[in-house]
């Protein structure tokens, strides 16, 4: 099954257009548009310090896009804080995973969303069993929920923060590197989650330095580089090579040289 | 569709469980804290030390009554630090935020509020105590302000409180002592008057025994609900007698102190047990509503996220600046609760009120297993971490040892004790 970026395909989930972020003088994202459709990987790739990073950090909330223009289902939305992407339902797995290492999985799960009872107490056994439930789905051998993340295996600790994204029912999903730490069996695990939260209409940008997993996974490949898209394709009509190419040269398919794609190997 | 079905496991986290489980059932099923051992471990020693260096007077009722009502004031300010420090931050202005709130509590007894309402109005020592508490949470949401919105470090920022406050204590009074206070106020400082009597003491040692085996009863019940393990029944027996026995031993021990005859006579004479003072009724509401701050509510979860990763907390959503800025208007107010019971006990309040206070509550959430790197550390210990350092600095007051050794020994113990503790932490588990 293939999904190509047909217009055909109605009102993208998201619509960043013409993103610009600075860090001082540096144009760390400059001038970027990206779409994402329902049930869609979009894979983002590229060099170290091409921006990817930076880009997606203005979707999810945690840095501000000094202009641009974010729509959520077609509504131009405002997205300051975590807080404000967590509204349009937009959840992020970032690539340190973002977990607080001292306290356990449930509470990193509703971290900043926590399940207060009747009297506004923390609420901590209907979290543990919510926990409980997600974890069932994404990592059964996990049992001890209740222990510090910090002495978890590196594959526990991506199912928490997995599982935090999962558990609020995001719609659109951004996973930075979800796999960098994880042996292989782990990592087939994550590739099985990913195709199945698409299959659940979920949209999901996809960003890794891995173009091989991207190429399983995504529908279509943006490429950065410095701050720029080079471009949008879609996977199935392009090769790895011209991928590289657009990552390491900044040249689509079909404008590199023979000789230039020669030197990438 | 189960998602996870297919893929092997890796054996790293399919075995760890199980692994732990064959390793130390003795040691888990105990689940005691090393730590509260190891401190309870040093109280002991300490007090056992003491009463034979002072030849048997540290250990008399007389004088854990008087330490007792001593370490309330680090004690109250010792489980606001928990939180501070926790969260990453640090308050070195306590004693000189103590200095200035105390004065002022004074000023308004003394100079203020009479010139209104008269010299021992009944409500002086409410409008003193509410003006007290909300100076304290002005000062330290001040404080917090400029540390979480403005972004200077907590160190710089209450570093110059240091100086600020301790200057405005003298300013108030032009450095002159301010006595005494109002006769109700005075009661918040303990003494012959400030305490509940050797009846009422019981009745709170009862109650602290019907909550610690309630506490067992439904820990059990609870762990039973949720399919968990139980402790062997007969430990958790012990313990909850053990607890009880200690609580109880100690009223009845604290009990033993007389009122002097003096006293004793205007209320019909023989023997009248003080009973526990005020401020230790005072420290145990503090450590109770302060440790359910801690573990039960969303401020305090967030206050340990913020300590184990700022980042994490920030991108969870939490308003991790307000969540600060809150940490130090709750310090504020702890400290203007001790001031309170200082000045009170003091029944008046000099310049110098408070003075190098800072360092000994610091000392109380360290040794109380507060971690600096953030993110670690209980209400209960730093509790009981000032009641170890109030130990030793009393003890050596007893015993005659000068004020400028009393430093070296309490210096040198809280760097023992840390040192210890960080060493016991890297070994391997």
């Amino acid at each position: 099954m293939t999904m190509t970026a047909e217009a055909s395909r109605g009102v993208p989930l998201v619509d960043m257009r013409d993103i610009h972020v600075a860090f001082g003088g540096v144009h760390a994202v400059d001038g970027v548009s990206l779409d994402l459709y329902p049930g869609e990987v979009v894979g983002l790739v590229g060099g170290n310090g091409a921006g990817k990073t930076t880009l997606i950090k203005t979707l999810s909330g945690a840095h501000k896009a000094d202009s641009g223009e974010i729509y959520i289902n077609g509504e131009k939305a405002t997205i300051e804080t975590p807080r404000d992407a967590k509204k349009y339902a937009i959840e992020t797995i970032y690539q340190t995973l973002a977990l607080a290492e001292n306290i356990d999985a449930p509470s990193n799960m509703f971290l900043g969303r926590e399940v207060l009872s009747r009297w506004k107490t923390l609420d901590d056994r209907a979290m543990e069993q919510a926990a409980r439930q997600v974890m069932g789905r994404l990592n059964p051998q996990f049992q001890n929920l209740l222990t510090p993340v910090k002495s978890l295996s590196g594959g526990q600790r991506q199912s928490v923060a997995i599982a935090r994204a999962v558990h609020f029912n995001a719609r659109i999903l951004i996973m930075d590197e979800p796999t960098a730490a994880l042996g292989p069996a782990e990592t087939a695990q994550v590739h099985d989650l990913i195709n199945q939260l698409k299959t659940e209409g979920i949209g999901i940008f996809l960003i890794s330095h891995d173009i091989h997993g991207v190429f399983d996974l995504a529908d279509r490949i943006s490429v950065m580089l410095q701050g720029k898209l080079v471009g949008t394709v879609d996977k199935d009509d392009v090769t790895k090579d011209e991928v590289l190419a657009m990552i390491i040269i900044g040249k689509l398919p079909g404008t590199a040289t023979r000789a230039e794609l020669q030197e990438l190997h | 569709m189960s998602v996870t079905a297919s893929p092997p496991v890796p054996p790293e986290s399919s075995q760890a469980p199980s692994r732990r489980l064959r390793l130390g059932p003795s040691l888990r099923a105990a689940e005691i804290d090393m730590r509260l051992l190891g401190m309870l471990g040093a109280l002991g020693l300490i007090w056992v030390g003491f009463h034979f260096w002072s030849g048997g007077t540290f250990l008399t009722p007389r004088n854990l009554w008087n330490l007792s009502v001593q370490t309330a004031t680090v004690a109250i300010m010792a489980t606001g630090m928990v939180l501070i420090i926790v969260s990453r931050n640090i308050d070195l202005s306590v004693g000189s935020v103590l200095g200035a709130v105390g004065m002022a509590m004074a000023m308004l007894q003394r100079e203020i509020l009479p010139d209104w309402i008269g010299y021992n109005h009944w409500a002086m020592w409410i409008i003193a105590l509410a003006a007290g508490l909300l100076l304290g949470a002005l000062i330290g949401g001040l404080h917090g302000f400029i540390i979480a919105y403005v972004g200077v470090p907590s160190f710089i920022v209450t570093l110059g409180g240091y100086l600020v406050w301790r200057g405005v204590a003298w300013w108030q009074a032009s450095g002159q002592t301010i006595a005494p206070m109002d006769t109700t106020f005075q009661l918040l400082g303990g003494g012959s008057r400030g305490n509940i009597g050797g009846l009422w003491s019981w009745v709170v040692g009862g109650v602290a025994c019907l909550a610690i085996v309630f506490m067992a009863v439904n820990g059990r019940r609870q762990r039973t609900k949720f399919g968990l393990r139980l402790r062997p029944l007969g430990m958790d027996v012990g313990l909850a007698a053990l607890s009880c026995g200690v609580v109880l031993g100690a009223v009845g021990y604290l009990n033993l102190y007389y009122l002097p005859e003096r006293v004793a006579a205007e209320r019909g004479g023989g023997d009248i047990p003080f009973g526990l003072a005020n401020p230790v009724l005072i420290l145990i509401g503090v450590t109770l509503v302060m440790t359910f701050i801690a573990t039960r509510l969303r401020f305090g979860r967030y206050v340990f996220a913020i300590g184990g990763n700022p980042e994490a907390a920030e991108l969870g959503g939490i308003k991790t600046r307000w969540v600060i800025m809150k940490t130090f208007i709750l310090m504020g107010i702890l400290v203007a609760i001790a001031a309170a019971v200082q000045t009170a006990r003091l029944n008046a309040a000099v310049s110098g009120l408070g003075q190098s206070a800072e360092l000994y509550v610091i000392a109380a959430a360290v040794i109380g297993g507060t971690s600096f790197a953030g993110g670690v550390g209980t209400v209960s210990g730093a509790v009981l971490g000032a009641l170890v350092m109030q130990s030793l600095q009393s003890g050596m007051v007893l015993v005659g040892v000068e004020a400028p050794i009393q430093d070296v020994a309490a210096g040198v113990v809280l760097v023992f004790a840390v040192a210890l503790d960080t060493i016991f932490k890297r070994r391997p588990k």
